[in-house]
């Protein structure tokens, strides 16, 4: 009886603080994404250029327009005028930014991030979705491959440093942790001049070569050519440093009292580390995973510009570029929502590994 | 301070530390020259480039690099007319020149470009003058003539006609041995003579000449497609560098700081609300925000350091100095400070902030090569500053020139070396300062 009654207790405070912590959440996107839609657009600087720029191409193209040729200058100038109306009319220029920005903001909330005034996507969309869908997958592959790789890797590499404390492997790696403070592209470069000019055996950027191959065989092995240094770039900027960092985690756990405990009792070393090591760190290890994950969904401008790669990174670098408020809102709305939802997935799983988080109440 | 200046001393136990010390002092030290040496506005007004860079060859490597490898390549070499003998023979509304320039190429290789200046000053009617080059072993070669205005310049290398004569590109045809071919032209070294036959038809105004044999390398830096030496972007960018690296970290630390203390003292909704900023700050991404401001407004690096601060007060800091300050927050020496009647200012600045400092040095350290490399970045996708010498500016104009494509490697090399120097230094102190003052990390 008092169990089930200890239960629906549980449900009921998770209940209330998954209510709460949605309602903060949601809060903050909104907040976020807002300000983000004001940084977009600059205190009216970037609607101001593109008043110019929309003034500059309709006068050209009824200019260059053989059609036109024979109006007079006033017609001209009049049929001009006409057209800079329409122009400014289909991107809502003529409305004040603050009555935009809410609309934006609204329709922001409800993932309709509308249509692309510049840019397109391959396919030749211009819907601010497919443009974005349109470069997901290659940013994905990337980020989460070399992440995967050092999230695997260095967890597994420090439990076992680890146990070897103060090995000349040990010392190697802490050695070897401050190379982590220069960023991925930056050993980009080196890789591109080692391996595409020294030696040149690998591409240089880009993603798949031109012509991509027909079959999906060689199309796949193509693709993994290319990115083999990027990813390499990657591991090598982060390896060192979260072996590092996960060492000295799972040191410091190491010397818990129930730990000297469990081996004083003599229990196997493999039975130490999964009951009275990883279990109890198992939050902070999912957190950094799932921090990870968003991580990866941004990209990294940078590197996929030195890279050449063509992911989200080069679509904002692009868009800014453009001007196009909508792609750059866009990219920028499901990056909060990822965050987001992350946030969320951590405080529920928080509660649920965790009792004292649950229970521990106001 | 009696627990700071123990914890600087047992740096001397940690090698890194004492590694990364030396690197710190010798990056200092390249600053302190190099602002001594080339002043602010000097070093813009190089870096701008011009005709101030006319004597420089184009694209040439370090020497040590081409040494190293064994190579000979020459350096540029200048023969001024106020160096030699002229002949000077008067006629009749007039005189005639004969200027004998000598040059001692003893290289393994060919210079990358021959080109004479000119410089007659105060001529009514312009003078003319006729080339003649003549190769150590004796044979002559015409290199025409032609009217030479006020400050002029006759580019050898790109002569057509002579190329068509000698089968070679000009500046190395006219140094190269009789029997070359192309494509295999070996160096003829010795003593060659340019002599120049100068009709001037005024007495008493100047005639200069300069030939000038450009090198393929060129001092310890090289140089770029612009002909300006390297050598002043990358000193240069160690005063910017640690300038901005340091101002950023400092900026974002202490601002972030102090109101994650005041969050924490005053507790309630301030504290809430810091916290939803806080949160609201993690969706703004920083780097997108960095373009957007390059883009819009200027690259000016100084408002680029402003926006970082900007955007870094709120930044996810301030939720690990809340954990931090929170138990302080009841610590009993609070409480007497209280008691005294100490305000609300005094507190978070006298008592709190000074708590936690010792923690926070190993940070700082490790934040100051982030910002470093934030603005190398911001310089790589052509955002650098406009007129500021900075290593990313060195680095992006190598891309934009394809320096890897056109093995140019000390283009690209020497900047990411002087980054990753100093990534390295701070970082290696950082590291050995965090086991330090990091209590948990101290037993192991």
């Amino acid at each position: 009886m008092t169990a089930a009654v200890g239960m629906q207790r549980d449900f009921r405070r998770l209940g209330l603080f998954t209510g709460k912590r949605l309602l903060a959440l949601f809060l903050t996107i909104l907040v976020g994404v807002y300000l983000t839609i004001l940084i977009a657009n600059m205190g009216g600087r970037v609607d101001d250029l593109r008043m110019v720029q929309i003034q500059g191409e309709v006068s050209e193209m009824v200019r260059g327009d053989p059609a036109f040729q024979d109006m007079s200058s006033e017609e001209r100038n009049a049929l001009i005028q006409r057209q800079v109306d329409l122009e400014v009319e289909r991107l809502r220029l003529d409305q004040p930014f603050i009555l935009r920005s809410f609309d934006y903001l609204y329709r922001a909330m409800l993932l309709d991030l509308g249509r692309a005034e510049q840019m397109h996507s391959d396919t030749g969309s211009r819907q601010v979705y497919n443009i974005i869908v349109e470069r997901l997958p290659a940013t994905l592959l990337l980020f989460g491959t070399a992440n995967l790789l050092v999230f695997f890797f260095s967890v597994y590499i420090a439990l076992s440093l680890s146990r070897r404390y103060g090995s000349a492997m040990d010392r190697s790696v802490i050695a070897l942790a401050p190379s982590s403070a220069a960023p991925a592209w930056f050993y980009g470069i080196f890789l591109i001049l080692l391996f595409a000019f020294v030696v040149p055996i690998l591409p240089s950027g880009g993603m798949v070569q031109a012509p991509p191959p027909e079959n999906p065989l060689h199309y796949g092995l193509d693709v993994l050519r290319h990115m083999l240094l990027p990813v390499l770039a990657m591991f090598l900027s982060q390896i060192f440093i979260s072996i590092y960092s996960w060492r000295t985690f799972f040191l410091i756990h190491s010397s818990e009292d129930y730990v000297e405990m469990a081996r004083a009792k003599g229990l196997p070393d493999k039975l130490i580390e999964r009951r009275y090591i990883l279990r109890p760190t198992l939050s902070p290890i999912v957190t950094s995973f799932l921090l990870m994950l968003i991580g990866l969904w941004s990209g990294a401008i940078i590197l996929e510009q030195v890279f050449n790669w063509p992911g989200l990174g080069t679509l904002l670098f692009q868009a800014i570029g453009h001007r196009d408020t909508p792609v750059i809102i866009g990219s920028v709305v499901i990056f909060a929502y990822l965050l987001a939802l992350t946030v969320f997935l951590l405080d529920i799983l928080y509660a649920i590994l965790d009792p004292r988080i649950r229970l521990g109440g106001d | 301070m009696g627990r700071l200046s123990s914890a600087l001393a047992e740096l001397r136990n940690y090698p890194s530390a004492i590694i990364g010390l030396g690197i710190i002092a010798f990056l200092v030290g390249l600053a302190v020259y190099t602002v001594v040496v080339i002043p602010y506005d000097d070093a813009l007004d190089k870096w701008r480039g011009g005709d101030q860079w006319r004597l420089y060859p184009v694209n040439a490597s370090p020497v040590w690099s081409d040494r190293l490898l064994g190579g000979q390549a020459p350096e540029t070499k200048v023969v001024s007319s106020r160096d030699a003998e002229i002949e000077r023979e008067a006629f009749e509304g007039g005189e005639r020149l004969s200027i004998p320039l000598r040059v001692d190429f003893q290289a393994g290789d060919f210079p990358s470009e021959m080109t004479v200046f000119f410089d007659a000053d105060g001529h009514e009617r312009e003078p003319f003058a006729r080339l003649v080059w003549r190769t150590p072993d004796g044979r002559e070669m015409p290199l025409g003539g032609s009217r030479i205005s006020r400050q002029d310049r006759m580019s050898i290398s790109q002569d057509r006609a002579l190329e068509q004569r000698l089968g070679l590109v000009p500046h190395i045809g006219l140094l190269a041995t009789p029997d070359s071919e192309p494509g295999d032209a070996r160096v003829q070294t010795g003593e060659y003579e340019l002599t120049l036959d100068v009709i001037v038809f005024e007495e008493n105004a100047d005639f200069e000449a300069e030939l000038v044999l450009y090198g393929r390398v060129h001092g310890l830096a090289g140089t770029d497609h612009q002909r300006r030496d390297l050598m002043v972007a990358l000193m240069w960018g160690t005063p910017v560098a640690l300038a901005f690296g340091l101002l950023a970290a400092v900026g974002t630390t202490i601002t972030t700081l102090i109101i994650a203390a005041t969050g924490v003292w005053f507790g309630g909704w301030v504290d809430a609300t810091i916290q939803r900023l806080t949160e609201v700050n993690m969706i703004l991404p920083l780097l997108p925000i960095l373009v957007m401001v390059g883009t819009l407004y200027s690259t000016s690096i100084w408002l680029m350091l402003g926006v970082v601060v900007a955007l870094g007060i709120f930044s996810a800091g301030i939720k690990m100095y809340r954990a931090m300050l929170l138990p302080i927050r009841q610590a009993p020496y609070i409480e007497a400070a209280r008691a005294y009647g100490a305000g609300n200012t005094r507190i978070i600045l006298r008592y709190m902030i000074p708590r936690i400092l010792p923690v926070l040095i190993p940070t700082f350290v490790t934040l100051i090569p982030t910002f470093v490399f934030l603005e190398a970045s911001l310089a790589v996708l052509g955002l650098g500053d406009p007129v500021l010498p900075t290593w990313g500016k060195v680095l992006n104009d190598a891309q934009s020139e394809s320096a890897l494509y056109s093995q140019y490697y000390y283009w690209v090399l020497s900047p990411a070396f002087l980054l990753m120097l100093t990534g390295l230094g701070f970082a290696m102190l950082g590291f050995a300062l965090d086991r330090i003052f990091n209590p948990r990390l101290r037993t192991l």
